[in-house]
């Protein structure tokens, strides 16, 4: 338990953190501590930390047979899938809310973009996982490690950053940050009502075959 | 006549791989010629007859290709989603293979409406590339496309890769009024849309006619190719069939 703790939710934090120390080393001197790039580095490592815990969702599940009882037991199949990927956003996308605040720290972003960036961070997390997990059901038969669910998941991803970035940059510059979080929490609510019963119906079509 | 035309009993029989493969073969001939001379008078007109723009001279020209081929890469992926989710509720095996073709068509126009653009991009924008917020999105598009292509071959079983193909161009659906507005919602460099249904377009008349021909003709070119490539994956799934192995049989007798 205490491995999969540290692997589920210390490791994309890890990660994170040190990708963001990569990114003063790649640009040209003084460009890191500008503020102006924050936003975007910040999101990206979300997206990359987020996009290596997504395996993890569903394969283990997968690999000892657990999936298969809850596919046969009588409740919907949508419920503990729901359940499982609430457990997943509060495992990955909260603590990368969290710590976002000292990578922004680093990045040097103006104080005005903090309390927007935990914000859209925390919305945008929550797609991530939803969307993701779609992508993560529909590879799961390939075992781990495939090259098809970054592939797949990126274009999912493509809104989420837009405006997740749009709503710290927004919150910088002084316009209504609140609109780009609306639109992610319209993204949020579609997937919310989609994913967890499109994930379902692939279990059904590709294990109970 | 109207009853049988609206209980779609036609369009299931239309799915049957054989029925569909001996009307396309008839259609082909119809579609071949008039989409060849549509995109002749189209090139013909827009190229050579039509005036040079006020102040992109005649480097604008390649709208005549960039537009016709923007408007199938998106009208393109509903008509792979449509096609999946089709397969997927009455379990037709040709719409999952129409799905399988369209990725393909799609993807390669969506390159052409990239690689048109790039092209365009240098006299007017003065660069080959911009991460524009059209240009982006439409390199999503390609993404998009090239993930349900490599969905749909990626596992041994290909029932499953069908079906996880066309799950996937559904939920990737989300994406495409975001493309398609891109122009609107951000004012980067891509200009917004020319044509419009609603109210008047921002183009002269002397441009906009050989770009409607041309649009048409790349709309009977993309249901050319994929009728042909349909009839090539029915040939390949049906192999084993009796009226494949008699078609083929029928072939070789006349080739002698």
């Amino acid at each position: 338990m205490a491995r999969s703790t540290f692997e589920a939710t210390i490791a994309p934090l890890v990660f994170m953190c040190m990708g963001v120390s990569l990114i003063p080393l790649a640009l040209p001197p003084g460009a890191a501590s500008h503020g102006s790039i924050a936003p975007g580095i910040v999101w990206i490592m979300v997206l990359l930390a987020s996009l290596m815990s997504l395996e993890r969702i569903f394969t283990f599940d997968y690999e000892d047979g657990s999936l298969e009882q809850l596919l046969i037991s009588p409740q919907l199949l949508t419920q503990p899938i729901f359940g499982k990927l609430v457990a997943h956003w509060v495992m990955t996308g909260v603590p990368m809310a969290l710590a976002s605040p000292i990578m922004a720290f680093v990045l040097s972003l103006p104080a005005d973009g903090y309390i927007p960036m935990i914000l859209s961070i925390v919305i945008g997390s929550a797609y991530l996982s939803l969307a993701g997990s779609v992508c993560a059901s529909l590879t799961v038969s390939l075992g781990r490690g495939s090259f098809l669910l970054p592939i797949t998941v990126i274009p999912l991803y493509m809104p989420i950053i837009i405006f997740g970035t749009a709503t710290i940059d927004f919150a910088i510059s002084g316009m209504d940050w609140l609109f780009p979080l609306a639109v992610m929490g319209t993204f949020l609510c579609l997937a919310t009502a989609i994913c967890p019963i499109a994930v379902a119906a692939i279990f059904r079509y590709t294990i109970l075959f | 006549m109207i009853r049988s035309f609206f209980s779609l009993k036609w369009l299931y029989r239309l799915s049957s791989p054989k029925l569909f493969y001996s009307i396309s073969g008839k259609a082909i001939p119809w579609l071949l010629s008039v989409s060849v001379a549509l995109l002749t008078l189209g090139l013909f007109w827009g190229l050579l007859v039509a005036p040079p723009d006020a102040r992109q001279g005649d480097s604008f020209r390649i709208i005549y290709i960039h537009v016709p081929s923007s408007f199938l890469a998106l009208a393109g992926y509903y008509f792979m989603a449509v096609a999946g989710a089709v397969g997927l509720v009455w379990r037709t095996k040709l719409s999952f293979w129409f799905m399988k073709s369209a990725a393909s068509i799609g993807a390669s126009m969506t390159f052409l409406a990239l690689f048109t653009g790039a092209i365009w991009g240098r006299p007017s924008w003065g660069t080959y590339w911009v991460w524009d917020a059209r240009v982006t999105s439409m390199l999503i598009l390609l993404f998009l496309y090239l993930g349900v292509m490599a969905m749909i071959r990626a596992f041994d079983n290909k029932e499953y890769g069908q079906k996880n193909g066309a799950i996937l161009a559904l939920v990737g659906t989300v994406n495409v009024p975001i493309i398609y507005k891109s122009v609107d919602w951000w004012h980067t460099l891509h200009q917004p849309a020319t044509l419009k249904l609603t109210s008047e377009s921002t183009i002269h008349i002397d441009m906009l006619q050989p770009l409607l021909v041309m649009i048409l003709g790349f709309y009977l070119f993309y249901a050319l190719t994929i009728c042909l490539f349909l009839r090539a994956e029915i040939l390949y799934h049906e192999q084993a069939t009796s009226w494949v192995k008699d078609l083929c049989a029928r072939r070789q007798e006349k080739s002698g």
